[in-house]
């Protein structure tokens, strides 16, 4: 095991312009793949700050009495879909509307009877925010024989959804391309290593060395290239995120960077794919020395 | 030691390289192996380090049937041989000492016990004043010595020579050879490659010659038949 990592720590040495080319590549993959994985987060983050605020107002018809109101109420609060549920009486949505519709807060001042119908204002959890889930309860809402209306986003909420699925797929298509060449860049970088080294191979597989032992370094130094990769490509990242930040003028102050658990994906991911691109690079030409 | 039984070996390009050659080697044997270039002295050697495998026939080398090694025997059997070539096929960048102590490294030989058996062979071969001089700083002579040494140090039962001396002048080529006599003198079976005539018409070790892939010079058998005339 010394030994092992003696001559896989020696490759870096030997050929410290290959090694250093090797983790920059393996560091620039990563670094487009974070990229894109801090856009995906960020744009998680966004949506889930409008899927908050994604919520089912059920207009009540006038009279309807505060015990069946509050009844009721329970009985939404209770569905599984259902984060909470809050009653605006009458009274409060012609408050709201002075309060947010500025420009007619005169016409609302004037007015004698107050024109807002009361409702009830229902918001999901998360994850039950898509289209056809929020439409199933408006359905119920509308079987409440007290509701006059019942409005919610239908075609933005669906819009969301779509946007959704289309981040997720493009993340996953652009950052398995880059994985790709991430792995055929370190299999020709990890290539030219046991080329350059042939001698050496085809000595230790004449005196006896087991397919392990002559492999072990080259497997070792391909997932400790993927290992500092994926650190500067955190690097890379994080300079990338702290420069859009900091030069957006305020107006991207919210963004957020990976969090722990995802800077260990990363890492883990670079890992495995300086592995996967030794494994290829000497599945293939180790037999051949 | 060695045994070859009916032994073809076909190249992917239709070419045969062995046609039905069948010898063994005893204990303690000292062989010659001889032909031009092409005749197949260098395929009988692949075949006896498993670096390549017979296309019919048998071939069993130190108890072990290369035909049906699995990957995992192939350093096994290669543990239990020491192989040299012409071109010595040394680490330029390590000293003699430090490519036989590569040999036990890569074999995973204990490692307080790797300079004592460096210092042993390097004594053997002659060359312990020079343990810490590179290849470059070496004669054609003293660095196939080092590659004998190598060779020599896992203790191996066969030693296969691939033209050893090929690349060597006539005083270095006495040399190595005589080396060579005293490893088998120790009992190490010797497969020595050839194609100086002049050194194999000096002794009287068992010849075996090829000429196309064929064996058509037997020493031991044909002296044999003679003999019984």
């Amino acid at each position: 095991m010394k030994l092992l990592t003696r001559e896989a720590l020696l490759s870096f040495r030997r050929a410290p312009l290959l090694s250093v080319l090797s983790v920059t590549t393996i560091a620039f993959s990563l670094f487009t793949v974070g990229l894109f994985g801090l856009v995906a987060v960020n744009l998680r983050q966004a949506l889930k700050g409008l899927e908050e605020r994604v919520e089912i107002v059920a207009f009540t018809l006038r009279g309807t009495p505060a015990e069946t109101i509050a009844l009721a109420t329970q009985d939404i609060a209770a569905f599984p879909e259902v984060k909470d549920v809050s009653f605006v009486s009458e009274e409060e949505a012609l408050r709201r509307a002075r309060a947010e519709l500025v420009e007619f807060r005169d016409a609302y001042r004037d007015i004698q009877v107050n024109p807002l119908p009361a409702s009830i204002e229902v918001r999901m959890k998360e994850g039950y925010n898509d289209a056809a889930t929020v439409e199933r309860v408006a359905q119920r809402l509308r079987g409440f024989g007290f509701i006059e209306d019942v409005r919610f986003g239908r075609e933005w909420v669906q819009k969301l959804d779509h946007l959704r699925n289309i981040t997720g797929v493009v993340g996953l298509v652009i950052g398995l391309a880059f994985a790709a060449v991430a792995v055929v860049i370190i299999g020709v970088t990890i290539r030219l290593t046991i080329l350059q080294r042939a001698r050496e191979i085809s000595i230790m597989r004449l005196v006896g060395a087991t397919n392990w032992f002559v492999r072990g370094p080259f497997l070792l130094e391909g997932a400790l290239k993927g290992l500092l990769g994926g650190l500067l490509s955190l690097v890379l990242c994080y300079a990338g995120y702290i420069l859009f930040r900091d030069n957006s003028g305020g107006t991207l102050s919210g963004l957020v960077f990976f969090g722990p658990e995802q800077m260990v994906l990363i890492i883990i991911f670079g890992v495995l794919l300086g592995l996967g691109g030794s494994l290829v690079s000497v599945g293939r030409h180790l037999r051949h020395v | 030691m060695i045994r070859f039984s009916n032994v073809y070996k076909a190249y992917p390009n239709g070419a045969m390289a062995l046609k039905d050659v069948t010898f063994h080697v005893s204990k303690g044997e000292f062989v010659f192996l001889t032909g031009h270039s092409g005749a197949g002295k260098s395929t009988i050697m692949k075949l006896l380090y498993a670096e390549q495998r017979p296309s019919a026939g048998e071939v069993r080398v130190s108890g072990y049937n290369v035909s049906s090694l699995s990957p995992d025997e192939v350093p096994r059997l290669r543990r239990r041989l020491g192989i040299v070539f012409q071109d010595f096929r040394l680490l330029e960048d390590r000293t003699a000492e430090e490519n036989i102590a590569f040999a036990l490294e890569v074999t995973g030989a204990r490692t307080d016990t790797i300079a004592a058996r460096v210092m042993r062979v390097l004594t053997q071969v002659g060359l312990s004043a020079k343990s810490r001089a590179y290849p470059r700083e070496l004669s054609g002579g003293e660095q196939q010595r080092v590659a004998i040494a190598r060779a020599l140090v896992n203790d191996p039962a066969i030693l296969l020579a691939d033209e050893p001396t090929g690349n060597l002048d006539e005083r270095a080529t006495r040399g190595v050879f005589q080396l060579l006599r005293d490893i088998n003198a120790g009992g190490t079976v010797v497969v020595m490659a050839t194609h100086d005539l002049d050194l194999v018409r000096q002794t009287v070790y068992r010849t075996i010659e090829m000429r196309d892939g064929a064996l058509v010079y037997d020493s031991d058998v044909d002296e044999a038949a003679a003999e019984a005339q």
